[in-house]
């Protein structure tokens, strides 16, 4: 018996799979965060050198994995359309790119408002924060290019150069600007200081990263579900749905 | 093959000597982007040498952008495109002699006359050399991943807003290494490390950016 691999590679049988997965994923992710952020404000001890304003990573941490993972999501989504020219991978990926753009800002943003109290300064050109902006320009410029173009098979596949053009470019890009940063002075303040960790933080941000992960799994689909109704709009299957939903 | 890319860098270079104002464009821009940052900052000479090397480099790499509208948008008005895309010879040497071609006109006269702004800057004599150098290895990368950038918003709507943003976060490398180098000549460490980092982009965006840019061709001309 072979398993058909391509079932759900059509928009017509992915579309109800993806309205299942994401309430699923939702549901999921509503727990995770809870649990992360009852464990982030009440469980977890105040940090012996940071007071209470540590407690920020617990948002800040997962968001920045997300931010990065997620543009590798994209890129393979970009690339696997590219490569095999099916339709719903470029959908994916276009799905994806809003989702890492907000976690890229959320991860600045907090950035920000720990290192106010904790550095005493918003910014400091730090090799991190700086590969984050400029990871944050790159998704910016990908759905830029997208929504540019009117042809949506043309937006997927440029969309996927671009994508894939970036993640060769991200590793060049981090490395040189945390040489940049080494060559002009050593860093007055650095990240990856961090103290060896409480359990219970570790476990905190770990549930968070959980939570944010099936947030952007959810997040992906429904926003995927929308491209599908919208491109598929002539199918058959398209304006059924739509007539049973109104 | 070889008869055939000669020919697309003739011809590039034939029609931007016919069209001679579109190159001196270019290079105003960058001395005049150059100039304003005196006026803006201070005429402190102290300060101004210290910039120098970042001054002009930022400037370059604005003035690189700005020519890249026309590095294929003229072949795809008229037709010239369709046919290099269906053409024996492989898209991607044709783009990488398009680029070269583009970077003669757009980049070299850059490189030449950074050094009389440098000098305008207070810049060590002793170290034009190597900010030149920088600039004669890092504007062809510039270019390189230009094409990519001007190949994907060939025809769109707003295309020069975009292409910079599409082109400007992947220059970051090229800017910090490239003004690097004569910072750290200035700073008695040696600008070495950074020309060799430089002249390794160059070799992998020679390698890699044409192919890119050919398949970035061919989705956009479809």
């Amino acid at each position: 018996m072979s398993i058909n691999w391509f079932k759900y590679s059509s928009p017509q049988t992915f579309f109800p799979l993806a309205g299942k997965l994401a309430l699923w994923f939702g549901a999921l992710a509503l727990v995770a965060c809870g649990a992360g952020l009852y464990i982030g404000f009440f469980v977890a001890p105040t940090d012996a050198q940071q007071g209470e304003a540590y407690r920020i990573i617990f948002i800040h941490v997962p968001a920045a994995w997300m931010s990065m993972f997620l543009y590798l999501v994209m890129a393979f989504w970009a690339g696997l359309g590219l490569a095999f020219n099916t339709r719903l991978s470029g959908m994916m990926a276009s799905a994806l790119a809003p989702t890492g753009a907000l976690f890229t800002f959320v991860a600045l943003w907090t950035g920000s408002l720990w290192g106010k109290p904790t550095w005493g300064t918003w910014w400091v050109w730090d090799a991190r924060l700086t590969s984050e902006l400029i990871l944050l320009f790159l998704y910016f410029g990908f759905m830029a290019l997208q929504a540019a173009i009117d042809d949506p098979r043309r937006a997927d596949k440029a969309g996927a150069v671009l994508a894939l053009v970036g993640v060769v470019n991200i590793p060049i890009i981090y490395f040189s600007v945390k040489w940049w940063n080494t060559l002009h002075q050593g860093a007055s303040v650095s990240l990856s200081k961090a103290p060896t960790m409480a359990a219970t933080m570790f476990a905190g941000m770990i549930v968070m990263a959980f939570g944010f992960w099936f947030y952007s799994i959810a997040a992906a689909l429904m926003r995927a579900r929308c491209i599908m109704l919208e491109r598929e709009r002539a199918s058959d299957w398209a304006v059924e749905y739509a007539k049973g939903s109104t | 093959m070889l008869a055939a890319l000669r020919c697309v860098i003739h011809r590039d270079l034939l029609l931007a000597t016919r069209r001679s104002s579109d190159v001196l464009t270019v290079l105003l821009f960058f001395v005049i982007v150059v100039s304003l940052f005196p006026l803006g900052i201070g005429p402190d000479p102290e300060l101004l040498r210290t910039i120098a090397p970042g001054v002009v480099w930022v400037a370059a790499l604005l003035a690189s952008m700005l020519a890249l509208n026309r590095m294929f948008a003229a072949d795809h008005a008229d037709g010239t495109l369709e046919q290099m895309l269906l053409g024996a010879t492989p898209l991607g040497m044709t783009v990488a002699a398009k680029v070269f071609a583009h970077w003669l006109i757009s980049g070299l006269p850059l490189v030449l006359i950074s050094p009389v702004l440098a000098i305008q800057f207070d810049f060590p004599q002793e170290l034009l050399g190597v900010l030149a150098l920088s600039l004669a290895l890092g504007t062809p990368v510039l270019s390189l991943i230009g094409a990519i950038g001007a190949a994907l918003t060939l025809g769109l709507r707003g295309g020069g807003a975009l292409l910079s943003l599409l082109v400007l976060p992947l220059y970051v490398p090229v800017l910090i290494i490239g003004a690097g180098a004569a910072e750290s000549a200035a700073s008695g460490l040696g600008g070495d490390a950074q020309l060799l980092l430089l002249g390794a982009l160059l070799v992998f965006a020679g390698a890699f950016a044409p192919w890119a840019a050919a398949v970035a061709l061919r989705v956009s001309v479809e």
